[in-house]
């Protein structure tokens, strides 16, 4: 067996299946036009996101302004596919960030173990005990309230599954023949983490990647909310939100907008993971 | 049936109904207040609460008039460095302790001298207090300050029980002892604040209310919810988005009062390196940012037409505005001209302010008005905490800010312009300005402080260290079975008179 | 078994040393002083500076640190700077409020989930799984804090049924104490039902593929009499381990729900606490709920050694 056919085969065979898989396909379906709507949004014909108008508060619905427009005479369907852009940023950003760090922690605290495994295992244990949005809100309040500070408060707040996941794969993988194999050849550490461990503990952070997207979207839709996300006048839906809240009762199409926004992109995800893992997990079958 | 069973009966009959009679009014705050120690306590909707909870040697009134609380009258003497109060007969604190010159001598001093005090600044202009009879006291001043009488109608005069101070101590705010119309029955934090008519009050033939608990509701939306379905009686305050809501409600009663204080901009003007960029340097620029603001939008869009639109510290129904002076229109092209004679295309600026949705909205109308005059505004929204340090630490630009307002209006100013001013955080130096503050300050011959304050809103108004642009009014919503209620400019919510039906 | 848990609560003691840390220097990090915050419009810079010394915030930092934490061993959180109650009385005050809404929240997603997972699990793979699991899938993905502003735009406002906010004591009023809480539950329910629903379902399907349930089914047994007499009380013991688990994120997620409902509990507390710099209630709040996440995560492992028979005689 050679040692790269291993990944590439079980990968080939995993997208065939979720080519089959109506989880993933309805997600997909939900998501990739959001993305094509947020990466095209500036060569779209819509109003100018931050175009005011004195003489437009708060209208309903109209055949101008399809979704309406906001407290200072902005229109509400343009905002939205602006939006679109903070909130998948977010989502993709902080769950790399969150990858970046945790991945290479889990690792090393799954293949080295001993007291490595130890100091990491109580540092991850440490940061899951304190709640997920406390440390976000704390840490985007030490950044200072921006949309990369609050991608950067996300990431640094899921890392810790990231963490416990990856180690509870490499502790799986490590004793398997292949890589007592590699260790008796003699390959270094680096190595034999980065050819033989690695490759095959990705299709379950992949996974798990996915669904943190969804989650990541919501926080950031969270922090957004109590005002430590994206800065006026850039829209994002959480902001939207939060200022929608004060005209609930003047303007309550509003609110229904951005919610139904973040709603739907966070299925699309959830279910583009739920897919993944079904196609990329053959236990589930 | 027997004696017994019947008085049984009888009693309970009487019982009910008293219950059903008993007043209970419930009103929504704001936020939570802080500490209930008038010496260390420092929210504004604490002094909501104070109101009903504490008397002050003096009150306002709906004019902003100083009249007769504690103290019956008092005089100041000729040199300004004396300050005589008589004290009403026979007032009792909550705890039954006689209020008289003793108690009014500790608690000045108190405020004067607890390490936890927030009244010391207040105060500063004391050199002593003195009882100099049994109901009379005397303060002897380090020098004249026509605003301590103002000082006196707020916390810094609001008299507590020396026996329960004295026992309390710093921890006096957890059971408060003073000599309002209602005593403190029990606080649970973030939920309520109950107080109780107390029965020997000196005017208690005016209070009709028996009980009163404040429940704090940050959210307006959440708090109109909550009076309409008729689980609070009182709202302070309403959103400005809601004022036409209320009036339309044949349920609902309203009432609003303009406000002491104004809504402005800083400038940084030589608060540490970001007082050399050019809008603290400028005078131009700040004219032209003034100029192309379009105030009456402002307060429409915002505000629903209930704010005022203004530009000097103290809105234009003011005794103390300089009507020579009044709130100009948008003049475009005029800032446009002042920009470029400033030697600008367009001009970058970083400007913070406080992120609640009220200020966030006037925030971005604003930046898109002087965007048109070339300015490119960043907005830098920030919670209340960091703008708080920043401002101080000369971490800024621009900040937007707001100042709730004093009774005297050397409470308006005098921190904020004169070159040694705590609030001074735009460092804004001017020998002029200085001196007609510290004149108006001295003197208590309204006409002399009234030309010194002139004087003062011209230059400033010129200068701009602080971009006013406009006054908020105080707005209440309440159930119509709610009567006698006034709305006061000092924001208070004063229960005297006040009737309840069930 | 008593030296297992022995272990274990011997592993806390660093982790929350940890998190202890963590809590102190992150909060220190925030920009902006707690005096100041405080003190509000009312910034005298003579004050400031005295209660900066008064409070101890001019020392070193690690001095700072060891003092809370020596003081903290011994049950002493401090005091609240903004309120000035001890951070301890302040804790006892909220705890309930968040657990009766923690309670409430579980019955609900428990009476919704536990059913749907057994009758999705029993349909495997059948229409009304699918229309389940996509049920599921959909109250797991609505934002918390829309779906309350949602339902008191609609409840509350419109249709003026419930109260939008407030609370009261179930021991004052219990009628009115579950009015109140009903919404907010319902919200933070939601999202955990689905939760619920998805362990349930999977562990009802592992037990249905099992042995002895081919057996029951073979000799005859009428389908209901073995789902519910036979596969659920042995599908549901893992649920009540996740339950244990769940409780301590309930606590967590608790945060928004009572922000936007403003219920007075334990989340309220500890967003006010850090937006106002109140460092004695963040630190005292994190700390508390730390301590509550690690023993429910204890405690549920305790419970799925003792619930599976396998594992306790390996001890």
């Amino acid at each position: 067996m050679t040692d790269a056919a291993v990944p590439a085969r079980k990968g080939s065979r995993a997208w065939r299946s979720l080519r089959r898989n109506p989880s993933a396909i309805v997600g997909a379906v939900i998501v990739i036009p959001i993305i094509l709507l947020a990466v095209f949004a500036p060569l779209l014909p819509i109003a100018d996101p931050t175009a005011t108008s004195w003489t437009a508060i708060r209208l309903p619905p109209s055949a101008q302004y399809w979704l309406g427009t906001d407290e200072i005479g902005r229109d509400i369907l343009s905002r939205m596919i602006w939006g679109a852009r903070a909130s998948l940023l977010a989502g993709v950003i902080s769950v790399a960030i969150a990858l970046v760090t945790g991945v290479p922690l889990g690792l090393l605290a799954g293949y080295f173990g001993g007291w490595v495994d130890m100091v990491i295992s109580r540092i991850t244990e440490a940061l899951l005990a304190m709640p997920f949005l406390i440390m976000a809100i704390a840490l985007a309040a030490f950044l200072g309230p921006s949309l990369t500070n609050a991608m950067i408060a996300i990431g640094l707040s899921a890392m810790p599954i990231i963490i416990r996941l990856t180690r509870g794969q490499v502790l799986a993988v490590k004793a398997e023949d292949y890589v007592e194999g590699a260790r008796a050849v003699g390959l270094n550490h680096v190595e034999i983490m980065g050819r033989y461990i690695l490759p095959n503990i990705v299709p379950p952070i992949i996974v798990q990647a996915t669904l943190t997207v969804a989650t990541a979207i919501i926080a950031e839709a969270s922090l957004s909310f109590l005002g430590l996300g994206q800065q006026a006048p850039a829209p994002s839906w959480g902001s939207m939100l939060n200022t929608a809240k004060n005209f609930l009762t003047q303007a309550p199409t509003y609110a229904l907008f951005p919610g139904l926004a973040i709603f739907l992109v966070v299925v699309g995800f959830n279910l583009l993971g739920d897919g993944l893992r079904e196609a990329l997990d053959p236990r589930e079958n | 049936m027997s004696w017994k069973t019947l008085a049984t009966t009888a009693l309970a009959g009487c019982l009910f109904a008293f219950a059903g009679q008993a007043a209970d009014l419930r009103i929504a705050l704001q936020d939570d207040p802080d500490m209930l120690d008038p010496a260390q306590s420092r929210s504004f909707v604490g002094r909501i609460v104070y109101a009903s909870l504490c008397d002050k040697l003096v009150d306002i009134n709906e004019n902003v008039e100083f009249v007769p609380m504690l103290a019956t009258d008092w005089s100041t003497s000729e040199d300004g460095l004396k300050l005589v109060m008589n004290l009403r007969e026979g007032v009792k604190f909550h705890d039954g302790e006689p209020m008289n010159a003793e108690a009014v001598v500790y608690t000045i001093t108190r405020n004067m001298t607890l390490p936890e005090s927030r009244r010391k600044s207040e105060l500063s202009s004391v050199e002593k207090v003195e009882a100099t009879g049994p109901l009379q006291v005397t303060f002897t001043l380090k020098k004249p300050d026509a605003s301590l009488v103002a000082q006196l109608s707020d916390r810094a005069g609001m008299i507590v029980s020396p026996k329960a101070a004295e026992a309390a101590g710093a921890n006096f705010g957890a059971n408060p002892v003073c000599a309002g119309p209602f005593k403190f029955v029990e606080r649970v934090a973030q939920d309520r604040i109950v107080l109780e008519k107390f029965a020997d009050y000196w005017d208690a033939g005016n209070y009709h209310v028996d009980r009163v608990t404040y429940v704090p509701i940050p959210d307006s939306t959440v708090r109109l919810a909550n009076l309409r379905s008729g689980d609070v009686q009182l709202v302070d305050r309403i959103a400005a988005t809601d004022a036409a809501t209320v009036q339309g409600d044949a349920s609902l009663g309203y009432a609003e009062a303009v406000g002491l204080g104004s809504m402005g901009m800083y400038v940084n003007m030589a608060n540490g390196e970001n007082g050399k960029k050019p809008m603290g340097q400028s005078k131009a620029l700040r004219q032209a940012f003034s100029m192309a603001i379009d105030r009456e939008a402002i307060n429409q869009v915002v505000f629903s037409g209930t704010a005022l639109a203004g530009n000097q510290p103290w809105p234009p129904t003011s005794p103390w505005y300089n009507k020579d002076i009044p709130v100009q229109p948008r003049d475009i092209e005029k800032a446009k001209a002042l920009v470029k004679e400033a030697g600008f295309d367009r001009v970058a600026v970083t400007l913070k302010h406080h992120n609640n949705p009220v200020v966030t909205q006037t925030m971005q109308m604003i930046q898109a008005m002087v965007a048109e005059a070339g300015f490119d505004v960043s907005l830098i929204s920030t919670e209340f905490a960091t703008l708080l340090n920043n401002q101080s630490t000369g971490d800024y630009e621009m900040t937007r800010s707001d100042w709730s307002g004093r009774a005297d209006p050397d409470g308006n100013v005098h921190q904020f312009y004169h070159s040694k001013g705590g609030l001074n955080d735009m460092k804004y130096s001017n020998p002029e300005v200085d001196k007609l503050l510290d004149a108006a300050r001295a003197s208590s011959d309204p006409a002399t402080r009234k030309a010194s304050y002139n004087a003062f809103a011209a230059i400033v108004t010129d200068e701009l260290p602080i971009i006013t642009f406009g006054h908020q009014k105080f707005l209440y919503g309440f159930t119509a079975k709610l009567k006698g209620f006034e709305a006061y400019p000092d924001a208070m919510i004063r229960l005297r008179g006040v009737t309840l039906d069930n | 078994m008593h030296i297992f848990i022995a272990k274990r609560l011997l592993v806390a003691i660093p982790t929350l040393l940890l998190v202890s840390i963590f809590v102190f220097f992150l909060q220190k990090l925030l920009p902006g002083d707690p005096v100041m915050a405080l003190a509000g419009e009312e910034r005298d810079p003579v004050v400031l500076a005295e209660l900066r010394e008064r409070y101890g915030f001019n020392d070193p930092l690690p001095v700072q640190y060891v003092r809370w934490v020596v003081a903290a061993a011994q049950g002493d959180l401090g005091i609240s700077l903004r309120t000035g109650q001890p951070v301890l009385e302040l804790i006892a005050q909220k705890l309930p409020v968040t657990i009766q809404l923690a309670i409430m929240a579980l019955a609900i997603a428990f009476c919704l989930g536990v059913p749907a997972g057994i009758y999705a699990a029993v349909r495997k793979r059948r229409f009304a799984d699918h229309a389940v699991n996509f049920l599921a899938l959909a109250s797991l993905s609505i934002p918390n804090f829309w779906l309350g502003i949602m339902l008191i735009l609609l409840v509350s406002v419109n249709l003026q049924w419930l109260p939008a906010s407030g609370y009261v004591s179930p021991w004052e009023n219990l009628g009115l104490s579950l009015k109140t809480m009903i919404m907010p539950a319902v919200v933070l329910g939601t999202g955990l039902s689905a939760t619920l629903l998805r362990h349930t379902r999977s562990s009802m399907m592992g037990v249905l593929k099992s042995d002895y349930i081919r057996t029951a089914r073979a000799k005859g047994l009428s389908g209901r009499t073995v789902v519910l007499g036979h596969a659920f009380r042995n599908a549901v013991l893992p649920v009540i381990t996740l339950t244990a688990l769940l409780f301590g994120e309930l606590l967590a997620g608790a945060v928004l729900t009572e922000q936007i409902f403003t219920i007075p509990g334990f989340g309220k507390l500890i967003v006010d606490a850090v937006f106002t710099r109140d460092y004695a209630v963040v630190q005292g709040v994190v700390l508390c709920t730390a301590t509550g996440f690690i023993l429910l995560n204890l405690v549920a492992d305790v419970l799925y050694v003792l619930l599976n028979p396998r594992l306790r005689s390996q001890l």
